[in-house]
């Protein structure tokens, strides 16, 4: 008999070994107070020091659409889209929680060292919290931004409800790439360095600025591949429900739900299968 | 007891036969680190930047092959010069540093004694309060409950609601090891660096240690202080450059532990 038989025959576990995924996620579910907690924390900590606290929540955004919007308001001339200053309004807002979720996600894991190593707890929970900073971020955010689309001469319509359940699903879809990028940081470090450029890749490749029909009309089948961006997906829906005379394809809300699922699926299933690795120091 | 490391076959041997029961077993535990050594990169070769081990990438081998049972209602002191693997060995116990080979089995999660990684300097005690006992896995109920003795314990109460960046560094101190030490555990480690603060504060930290020991499971004690290993423990291991270098009577343990240190 071996020291490993004798330990199971005693009904010893292996310390640190990874539970089983429903075991993992009902670990996690109950320390979803220490996940909300840590979020709430860290963003009062985060602009306790500023002299304007969390308005910079709201002022960091409006500078940057501000930005955008002079700058690729002049350079697209005519083919800027229709009501351009809400078009950027809301893509620079919701963009903001997305490439945040990614970029703060992908380093939950690296930049928590000390406290993974010294607490144990089930590591989703860290980017989890991340996303659910991010998400608290969010709100506020969005009330600024309903704010502007008033002033911009939106009416206000019913359809403006349905940001609720699009916002949840695109926190999902959030959490699934947060929990994609916080495992391959831990596998490779570099990737934080990339990050920067990966964000700004996507950034323009969304339509956060442009309206793509109009940029690619000589390329029908390029605006037919932007039907499956889901960041695309997500801006079309949300500028189709706040914007006066807003259109988009229905079909982008199945599209971009799939998306969410899969990516947050995927994510889950990524993250769990390298719960032992989070804590080794190399 | 032996000498030297043991193989898991010579420690079941020992332990098989009489009926106590074991709540952890370290089988032929192995940890170690890769560290990127700060050399020049190899020259000429093209392929440095690529081949990590190129760039110098060092092997530590922290813990070579450690095996030993614990038992029930032990208290296990751990010795061992500065860089002997006490810290790697503590940190696999809890299952926070991932064995390269062997493993630990344990009844229950063992714990560290710690929490300071946990809480954020710029919120203030009470805040770090609620965050702290969440990490260690307290309910918000349950920490309403502790949150008067954690406080009283930390001896904070007039700054509780200042930021903790304030806090002297004892304070801070005392701050982080009264929400540490509010928690019971079954199998317990405790690193005796945790006695902290001013002279008073250090005695009743150290007592209160003792109690959290005496309602433990389990406690492993690491420590340099021959004196309180031999008052409080029932057994003691002393490691060696990564190797188990004897483990049995604390007397007969720290008296040869002292011989190779003179």
């Amino acid at each position: 008999m071996s020291l490993v038989d004798y330990a199971h025959r005693n009904r010893l576990h292996r310390v640190g070994a990874r539970p089983s995924l429903p075991r993992y996620l009902a670990d996690a579910w109950s320390r979803r107070d220490f996940a909300i907690a840590m979020a709430k924390y860290k963003i009062e900590a985060a602009n306790q020091r500023n002299r304007l606290g969390m308005l910079w929540i709201f002022i960091k955004p409006t500078l940057n659409a501000l930005m955008y919007g002079l700058i690729f308001g002049v350079l697209q001339g005519s083919n800027r889209p229709e009501n351009f200053p809400m078009h950027v309004v809301i893509g620079v807002f919701l963009f903001e929680f997305f490439s945040t979720s990614m970029n703060n996600g992908a380093k939950s894991i690296t930049g928590n060292g000390a406290l993974v190593q010294s607490l144990a707890f089930p590591r989703i929970t860290l980017p989890l919290s991340t996303v659910i900073q991010q998400l608290m971020t969010l709100v506020p955010m969005l009330g600024v931004m309903v704010v502007y689309i008033l002033i911009l001469g939106a009416p206000i319509r019913a359809e403006w409800l349905l940001m609720i359940p699009l916002v949840a699903i695109f926190t999902v879809f959030n959490l699934g790439v947060a929990l994609i990028g916080a495992r391959l940081t831990v596998h490779i470090r570099d990737l934080t360095q990339l990050l920067p450029l990966v964000t700004r890749i996507l950034f323009y490749t969304s339509g956060v600025l442009f309206a793509i029909d109009r940029i690619l009309a000589p390329y029908p089948w390029a605006v037919a591949l932007f039907d499956f961006h889901p960041l695309h997906e997500v801006l079309s829906i949300a500028r189709g429900l706040l914007m006066p005379g807003g259109e988009f394809n229905p079909i982008y809300w199945l599209y971009f739900s799939v998306w969410a699922l899969a990516v947050f699926v995927a994510g889950v299933l990524f993250f769990w299968a390298a719960e032992e690795r989070y804590g080794r120091v190399d | 007891m032996a000498e030297s490391t043991k193989t898991g076959e010579e420690v079941l041997n020992e332990t098989a036969a009489d009926g106590r029961k074991p709540v952890v077993v370290v089988d032929s535990l192995h940890v170690k680190y890769q560290v990127h050594a700060g050399g020049r990169p190899v020259k000429g070769t093209g392929r440095a930047l690529l081949n990590r081990a190129g760039r110098g990438i060092r092997t530590v081998h922290a813990l070579k092959g450690v095996s030993f049972t614990a038992y029930e209602n032990e208290s296990i002191g751990i010795i061992g010069s500065n860089g002997s693997g006490k810290s790697t060995l503590m940190r696999a116990l809890v299952g926070l540093t991932p064995p390269s080979d062997g493993a630990v089995y344990a009844s229950s999660r063992p714990n560290l004694l710690g929490v300071g990684a946990a809480l954020i300097p710029d919120l203030s005690g009470e805040k770090n309060i609620q965050l702290g006992g969440l990490a260690l896995g307290f309910s918000k109920q349950e920490i309403g409950r502790l949150r008067d003795d954690i406080v009283e314990f930390a001896e904070l109460e007039d700054f509780i609601d200042l930021p903790m960046r304030t806090y002297s560094s004892g304070m801070q101190a005392r701050l982080k090891f009264a929400i540490a030490a509010s928690k019971q555990h079954e199998i317990l480690i405790v690193d005796e660096a945790l006695a902290v603060g001013d002279q008073r504060f250090r005695q009743r930290s150290e007592a209160r240690i003792r109690e959290i020991r005496e309602n433990a499971g389990t406690v492993f004690l690491v420590s340099h202080s021959m004196k309180s290993v031999l008052d409080t423990c029932s057994r003691v291991i002393w490691i060696n450059k990564g190797e188990l270098m004897m483990d049995g009577d604390p007397r007969e343990v720290v008296d040869a532990y002292k011989e190779t240190k003179k």
